[in-house]
């Protein structure tokens, strides 16, 4: 990222007049390794967190393609049924938690700061932690494929007792609890940073009920995920220990209840499905009233309903379980709850709806993503809605009924809203813009190619298809219908192929665009494209909801006042954090005592005293804690910039403590 | 800010740099404190649920519980509250010396009710046959203990930590040797404290193993070594206590402080949830 604009030799000075120790030296490097080890600049960790979810996005769709080949046509052996499980496991772990929630939080971190006119997030150095941890997470989920124990193999959900010591005695199943357990942590860590960001760190005049939709589903998903996740981290925390010290939780012949499990992981994720789509439903708020030149309609609507869902989305976990024997009462509660649900997600299709209603709509490709979104997803919460219906569903239950439901949501939600987000967030990233020739031809193949594949999975699951099956007999009657799924699966390959090529062309030859690519509306667009490391020159002072907006049709008001307080902004400059490279080391002990939770084999030999696991463990952990001790003794020192002005010749800049 | 607290003018309830007016580190405090309620919550009921539905053969739990032990320990930790409370109230009034004193207390107590939950653990499983993996009470009552107790100990090294950086000096050039001394506090400490607990922990089971004079002296035999060890960490620790310089930690620490003592009340609070549904529900 070029985000150059200011070369302050700021730091130099700094250092010669103290004695400050060698660990507390400030790295000071903006570019090369360095630069991106220690950068705690929100927009930089934004484009790590999309670069990490774009590499496991290709993984994760490797692995699907590998599982429709198998698919393709009944009794085929191209992967093994142990192969086949593996890249069941793998392929909705790393869509969910290497792909579709890091994508998010890349937005979470790069436009959320500007869109409430803040210069970082709230503690920067915990943001570049988040990352470095959800990194080790991927690393330790992914370890299995170059060591001989072999990636997780339990499913996404982990489901005991096939995940006990007794069913699954390799160290794999210890990687996948291990990895979501880093990813957990980086999760929480992160969500509690965005959240503190959103409610204290917004431009003067940003209240609540201006903010951007995408903004408030922000928050929503912070929330989400800082009370979800403690359910599936007490939950892996119970199943680390039956399978490391022995102990009872899931252990029937000594009264544990595997059923506990399910319960505490559905608790989690539940609420977890929303984390993947209300950042989604976020940009597609953003999205249609740029594209349809008109404000969002109902926002106040909008934004309680993205509430109520998350709310809701507590009390719905149990409709994953109506096949497990909770009794009528138990199934009928939790259906209502899940049909409850329906009515704000209607509410948000129709106030989307009635945004391009008489819109001055322009077919950008951001827009037609953004129109594939409302139409695929809906059609996902049609199969939804009929899966709440507890009777309907036991007939439902484990088919690829629901494996097409998921998919639309999942893929005809949330990626296509992310999809849309990058196509339309590209140009303020990069200065770059796709042409529109190739970004709608990726859409259309993308859009084929989706519905292709997952449409004629309804049938296949009415017509009794289980989920999780390696294989077919030929007179099941299922065979054209895996045939043009996994034609449909490499036709939306073949468009997320044209996608990612067009990015990557774009990224180094596209059409350059300096400021305010779609005319928008909120208060990022008014930054220059890149922005600058400390994007707002002046802290913008807010006037209204799409603040921009009003600002580009009351310029000379603005103006105005805009001049007078940078005059009084200029006399301290602007306040920067420092950079530092213990989140990173931070991480680095995260990892290694990750791996020596899951990969490393338990000592057993009674002569030596510590044996490898725990060394490897203590190692990991020494490594950490030494990171947090200097992390929290060199401070959260910033300096001050002063960028480059009209009247000023240097970007120089003077240290200041706190 | 800084500026500010040159002054001795902070408003502790009000920060002008935040839209709320709640610090950061407050905010972040508290909902990762609401996080950290979901995780208890979790554990608690996975205990509680298995409470209800022991399988045959279960130990009672009145039989291995040691009610007079757990309500000592749990009013110590109560009291430790009021030691963080009053260390709070010390550095929002810029009172370094009571602001010390109140911390050193609020350790001494997090460090009594660790030690009993260390005799207790060793008590059960050692005595009373209650461990980790041979009954579903075991598992769960370890495990969610045992989760609170890492929670005290995670608190004590930060009360520890925060300790220590009180020292700080406020003109770090003409002290180049302040962070060798912050590690070497930091190293001191945390061994007196360990060796003080192992110390404690030994010579009560040697006095109820051998009687009290007896008891005494063969644990003086046996440990004379430790117990110098111990009175040397003491003496580094009372001589590093006064550093004769101007230190950086004033006022505006109040919130680092604060942050930390939200955290500790928290604790607290999830322990009278603990002692009440492990272990006072049993008695009624």
């Amino acid at each position: 990222m070029a985000d150059a604009l200011v070369k302050a030799e700021f730091l130099g000075e700094e250092e010669k007049g103290t004695t400050k120790p060698f660990v507390l030296w400030r790295p000071t490097a903006k570019t090369g390794l360095m630069g991106w080890l220690t950068t705690v600049d929100h927009k930089r960790i934004g484009f790590l967190y999309g670069i990490s979810a774009l590499f496991f996005f290709l993984v994760g769709g490797i692995e699907a393609l590998l599982i429709r080949l198998q698919l393709a046509v009944p009794n085929n052996s191209i992967l093994s049924a142990q192969q086949y499980n593996e890249m069941f496991t793998m392929h909705a772990t790393t869509m969910i938690f290497l792909a579709v929630m890091p994508l998010s939080a890349a937005f979470f971190n790069f436009i959320m700061p500007l869109q409430i006119g803040a210069r970082d997030v709230a503690f920067p150095r915990l943001n570049a932690f988040s990352y470095w941890v959800f990194l080790a997470g991927a690393i330790v989920l992914n370890i299995g494929w170059l060591t001989s124990d072999g990636v997780p193999n339990g499913g996404w959900f982990g489901y005991t007792p096939l995940t006990t010591k007794a069913f699954s005695p390799g160290h794999d199943i210890d990687m996948w609890v291990m990895g979501l357990q880093l990813l957990g942590v980086a999760s929480i860590a992160a969500s509690l940073n965005f959240i503190t960001t959103i409610i204290n760190l917004r431009a003067p005049g940003m209240t609540m009920m201006r903010m951007p939709v995408f903004t408030w589903m922000t928050l929503v998903t912070a929330f989400l995920l800082i009370l979800a996740f403690p359910a599936i981290t007490i939950a892996l925390v119970e199943l680390m220990f039956d399978r490391l010290f022995g102990t009872n939780f899931f252990e029937a012949s000594n009264g544990g209840m595997p059923v506990l499990w399910t319960h505490l992981f559905w608790v989690f994720g539940h609420p977890e499905v929303y984390i993947l789509i209300l950042p989604g439903m976020g940009i597609i708020s953003e999205i249609l009233p740029t594209f349809s030149r008109k404000p969002l309609f109902g926002y106040p609507i909008v934004v309680f309903s993205g509430a109520s869902i998350g709310f809701l989305g507590f009390g719905v976990w149990a409709h994953h379980m109506f096949t497990t024997g909770m009794g009528t009462m138990g199934n009928t509660a939790f259906a209502l709850a899940t049909m409850t649900i329906a009515v704000p997600t209607g509410v948000k299709i129709f106030n989307w709806i009635g945004t391009l209603w008489n819109g001055h709509i322009s077919m950008r490709t951001p827009m037609m993503f953004a129109l594939g979104f409302i139409w695929t997803f809906m059609f996902g919460g049609f199969s939804g809605i009929m899966h709440a219906a507890a009777p309907a569903d036991y007939q439902q239950h484990n088919s690829y009924f629901v494996v097409a439901h998921f998919h639309y949501v999942l893929i005809g939600g949330s990626v296509f809203a992310l999809l849309a987000g990058i196509h339309y967030w590209f140009p303020l990233m990069f200065g770059r813009r796709v042409s529109e020739f190739w970004g709608k031809l990726s859409f259309w193949v993308i859009f084929i190619g989706f519905n292709v594949t997952f449409f004629p999975m309804h049938f296949l699951g009415l017509n009794g298809m289980p989920r999780r099956t390696f294989t077919y007999d030929s007179n099941m009657g299922w065979n054209s219908g895996n045939m043009v799924a996994t034609i449909g699966a490499f036709t939306l390959g073949v468009g997320i192929a044209i996608y990612f090529g067009v990015m990557i062309y774009t990224f180094f030859r596209g059409e350059r665009v300096t400021s305010d690519a779609w005319d928008g509306r909120t208060l990022e667009w008014s930054l220059p494209h890149p922005p600058p490391e400390y994007n707002f020159r002046v802290t913008p002072i807010v006037h209204a909801r799409d603040d921009w907006w009003y600002e580009k049709h009351h310029r000379s008001e603005v103006a105005k006042e805009r001049s007078e307080h940078a005059k009084a902004e200029a006399s301290h400059g602007i306040h920067m954090p420092f950079q530092s490279i213990y989140p990173f080391i931070a991480g680095v002990g995260v990892l290694i005592g990750g791996i020596g939770i899951s990969l490393v084999d338990v000592n057993t030999d009674p002569h030596v005293l510590i044996g490898k696991k725990l060394a490897t463990c203590l190692v990991g952990f020494f490594i950490f804690l030494t990171a947090v001790y200097l992390w929290a003794l060199e401070g959260n020192e910033g300096y001050h910039l002063h960028p480059e002005q009209d009247s000023h010749s240097g970007g120089g800049s003077e240290p200041k403590h706190h | 800010m800084s500026s500010n607290a040159a002054a001795g003018t902070i408003d502790h309830h009000f920060d002008p740099t935040t839209s709320t007016g709640v610090p950061n580190k407050k905010l972040l405090m508290w909902l990762f404190l609401a996080s950290d309620c979901m995780f208890f919550g979790c554990l608690i009921s996975t205990h509680l649920i298995y409470r209800l539905h022991p399988p045959p053969g279960t130990p009672a739990a009145k039989d291995v519980f040691s009610i007079e032990l757990t309500s000592f320990s749990t009013f110590i930790l109560l009291m430790s509250s009021l030691m963080m409370a009053l260390a709070v109230n010390a550095i929002q009034k810029s009172n370094l010396k009571s602001l010390r004193a109140s911390l050193l207390m609020t350790i001494f107590f997090g460090c009594i009710f660790l030690g009993c939950q260390v005799y207790e653990f060793n008590n059960f499983v050692l005595e009373k046959h209650l461990t980790i993996t041979n009954s579903i009470l075991g598992t769960t009552f370890f495990t969610l203990t045992g989760t609170h107790g890492t929670h005290v100990a995670v608190g004590v090294l930060w009360l520890l930590l925060m300790y220590v950086r009180s020292f700080q000096p406020r003109e770090m050039d003409k002290h180049p040797w302040w962070f060798i001394r912050n590690v070497f506090h930091v190293v001191v400490a945390i061994g007196t404290i360990l060796l003080g607990m192992n110390v404690v922990i030994e010579c009560t089971r040697s006095l109820q193993a051998h009687g009290f004079a007896s008891g005494l002296a063969a644990f003086g035999q046996a440990y004379f070594l430790r117990l110098v060890a111990l009175a040397v960490g003491a003496g580094v620790l009372m001589r590093l206590a006064r550093p004769g310089y101007a230190v950086a930690f004033d006022e505006k620490n109040a919130i680092d402080v604060e942050m930390m003592g939200l955290y500790w009340h928290f604790v607290d609070i999830v322990w009278i949830v603990i002692f009440t549904a492990v272990y006072l529900l049993e008695y009624i």
